[in-house]
């Protein structure tokens, strides 16, 4: 048992508004640079949709994450081998395109103070901020589908929903094609990353302390298999440094005791952040399972805080006794392998993501009848086919097992009983108007209890910021000084120069050659 | 004469002392800017009939001139037999034709799409011009003065051998036609342009991915506690 640390996270679904703020607070922070424009470190996609950039979850076209072997069981990274990577180095034949994500432009506002007066209103034409020259067309811009859940181009195009059958469709389309909800994507620090293996410069590296991956610029020589390799796609290439960038979860913010920027933003407080253990002997074995049991294996490499073998193991991997303390408050823990309510995103992808979602519930409590919109049942009855009609839920079951558990719906039904049982408990302490033997049906189907419930509830209602965000002492300063007692910061001797193990720059990220 | 003695035994020095010690001193100040400054995200159909031709046919034809210059003996024993000088002429003509074709499609490219021209700098423009030269003066002088495998040995090969050994000998090449020397010049042109230029790339080529393993873990302190 190799005891690591590793900084995770869980978005819920059920309270993401889509209001992009997070966005925002990473785009202002991170990627407003020349030729990061396009960049969107964090996004939020509606789903169904194509997402961004367009269709990234189709492994056919772009190839990214890693396939078993059917009959050996051994993993290979679905972009090419060793020798191909090397092959291929002079063109990427799975490279996604700028025109896949989309040309970032600005306007040309000076026009409107410079025309002469005329009898037409000047306009501001579109400028492309890589040529500088005018854009006729727009075609494709930052969450160009927002919002348009039942949109025959995008929702219908969702590679998610391939082979599903026309009734499933139907289900989507009930209520006015209105069906759709939003997931926010960041890069998911994984376990078995995609992009550290594809790349062949080694630039890429998960730090051991806390497991977030960076990208060495100073190592980067632009062969961009990276960016390829992800499949979550969230390696960008600068097309102006000539380097891959990526989501760095905010590491300088997490070093001084603050979350991410997009965490600590967030409108909905969907998001949670904290330390799990794991046992990386295990990674790859987890991530060589056969597709339906992948979301079990993963959550079995996640290590019980508490349990007294891992506690000595994690302390001999240098672990200090503080951040288990964190491990043991960790919400992310709880969410994921206590309560086993949360997600990893496309586990079929078998990169271990490390980011974790709780699935939205979607109740079909109403449906069309002759043309109007006809709520089934009310009152404690209403609650009734909550429980019943969990395969009647508006965004069929398979969806999101297609999402979330690499097509096993049994995991997906039992996160809804559960989220179920939790609101039918609740709504008897709250309202109180639910008869008790429902209640007990409720939880027992939701195989819950009232406290597991009550701890549900508060953790997703009322999390105050410290408890969504149990941000571990990283102290890598602290473990440099343990390490070397003689560290002077003024003579800076250093072992390591700072550019080698960060993202930060020393001179501008400009071409000077 | 003594330009001879400029251009062939003392620039040749110039450029790989130059080589040498700006491409050093760049990798430790400015490491960041060792890239291939790839554009494939910006336009990735022409580079597709452009850069795999251009790289690959150019790496064979280089491999040739430097077999032909380490193992002088076997390769005059190889192409002893007129059915393989022949072949291997043949091949290095169809070669370096391709070169030029590539690099002229690349080069167009560059001209003429307007998001690979706003990332193209001045040093790029003049290193597309030079290996253009280099690369045709290459097919030029392997058409017209054969069979270049042939005299290459007795000619350029020794004259390269007596400046590896600090004995510089333009004697060799003195007598050579002016456009097989300006090809050779070339050379040390590029040379000297290494360093400043995208062709750092060269010496990134990342060889060592093939005996590391995938995933790679960097610790801050216990990396150096280890060593
Ligand atoms: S999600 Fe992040 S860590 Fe995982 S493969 Fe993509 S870039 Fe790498
Ligand atoms: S800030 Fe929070 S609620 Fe708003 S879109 Fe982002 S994740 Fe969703």
């Amino acid at each position: 048992m190799d005891v690591r640390a590793q900084v995770s996270m869980v978005f819920h679904l059920d309270k993401c508004i889509g209001c992009h703020t997070c966005t925002i607070a990473c785009k202002n922070i991170w990627t407003d640079r020349k030729g990061a424009e396009y960049m969107f470190w964090n996004n939020v996609e509606t789903k169904p949709g194509t997402g961004y950039p367009t269709l990234w979850e189709d492994q056919e076209q772009y190839r990214g994450g890693w396939e078993r072997d059917s009959r050996t069981g051994k993993l290979r990274l679905k972009l090419q081998g060793k020798w191909g990577t090397l092959g291929n180095i002079f063109y990427n034949p799975y490279l996604p395109r700028i025109d896949d994500y989309f040309e970032p432009w600005t306007y040309d506002y000076q026009h409107l103070f410079d025309t002469p007066e005329g009898d037409d209103q000047p306009t501001a034409r579109a400028v492309s901020m890589i040529t500088g020259q005018y854009m006729d067309t727009i075609e494709a811009g930052p969450n160009w589908d927002d919002d348009l859940g039942g949109s025959p181009v995008y929702a219908d195009n969702d590679p998610n929903l391939t082979g599903f059958s026309e009734e499933e469709r139907r289900q989507l389309r009930e209520i006015g094609r209105l069906t759709f909800f939003y997931l926010p994507r960041i890069c998911n620090h994984c376990l078995n990353p995609g992009c550290v293996a594809a790349c062949p410069a080694g630039a890429i590296y998960k730090r051991g302390e806390d497991g977030i991956v960076l990208i060495s610029q100073e190592k980067c020589r632009a062969w961009r298999m990276c960016i390829s390799g992800c499949p979550y796609k969230k390696v960008y290439y600068n097309w102006y440094t000539g380097k891959s960038e990526k989501c760095i979860l905010c590491y300088p913010r997490l070093e001084t005791g603050q979350p991410p920027a997009c965490f600590h933003s967030c409108v909905g407080r969907i998001r949670y952040l904290g330390l799990v253990l794991y046992d990386a002997d295990r990674i790859v074995e987890a991530a060589s399972v056969p597709d339906a049991q992948l979301v079990e294996a993963q959550r079995s490499i996640v290590l019980d805080p508490f349990d007294p073998v891992v506690i000595r193991r994690a302390k001999a991997n240098g672990i200090s006794d503080l951040m288990i303390a964190y491990a043991q408050r960790s919400p992310v823990y709880k969410f994921f392998k206590l309560w086993k309510i949360a997600l990893p995103l496309h586990p079929e992808f078998r990169t271990l993501p490390m980011l974790f979602y709780v699935p939205p519930l979607q109740p079909v409590q109403a449906t069309m009848h002759n043309g109007t919109y006809e709520i089934i049942q009310t009152g404690s009855e209403g609650l009734a086919p909550m429980l019943s009609a969990l395969e009647q839920a508006r965004l069929p079951l398979r969806y999101f097992a297609r999402l979330f558990t690499a097509g096993n719906v049994e995991i997906v039904k039992e996160v809804y009983r559960k989220l179920i049982a939790v609101r039918i408990y609740m709504r008897l302490q709250k309202v109180g108007d639910v008869p008790e033997p429902e209640v007990r049906e409720a939880l027992r189907l939701g195989n819950t209890d009232p406290d597991e419930a009550e701890a549900i509830f508060r953790l997703t209602a009322l999390p105050t910021f410290d408890e969504r965000f149990v941000v571990p002492p990283l102290g890598r300063e602290e473990a440099m000084e343990t390490q070397f007692p003689s560290l002077d910061p003024v003579s800076r001797n250093y072992p390591t120069r700072k550019g080698e193990v960060g993202f930060g720059f020393r001179k501008e990220p400009a071409r000077r050659w | 004469m003594t330009l001879d003695i400029i251009l062939f035994a003392v620039f040749p020095y110039v450029a790989v002392v130059l080589a040498v010690i700006v491409g050093i001193y760049r990798y430790v100040v400015d490491r960041f800017s060792y890239s291939s400054f790839s554009s494939q995200f910006l336009e990735n159909r022409a580079l597709f009939f452009g850069s795999g031709i251009w790289h690959y046919a150019l790496l064979i034809i280089l491999l040739a001139h430097i077999i032909a210059l380490l193992f002088t003996d076997a390769w005059a024993a190889f192409i002893a037999n007129p059915t393989r000088l022949y072949t291997l002429e043949g091949l290095g003509v169809a070669l370096g034709i391709s070169t030029v074709v590539a690099l002229a499609i690349l080069a167009l490219r560059r001209l003429l799409n307007p998001r690979i021209r706003t990332t193209t700098t001045v040093l790029d423009w003049l290193l597309i011009v030079t290996l253009m030269t280099q690369v045709s003066l290459g097919v030029w002088v392997a058409l017209f003065y054969r069979w270049g495998s042939l005299w290459y040995m007795y000619t350029a090969v020794p004259w390269l051998v007596s400046l590896a050994t600090f004995s510089p000998q333009v004697s060799y090449i003195a007598s050579l036609p002016w456009i097989v020397k300006l090809h050779m010049l070339g050379g040390f042109v590029l040379t000297a342009l290494f360093p400043f230029t995208r062709l750092v790339h060269l010496i990134a080529f990342p060889i060592t991915y093939l005996w590391r393993p995938y995933q790679v873990v960097i610790w801050y302190a216990r990396r150096r506690a280890t060593s």
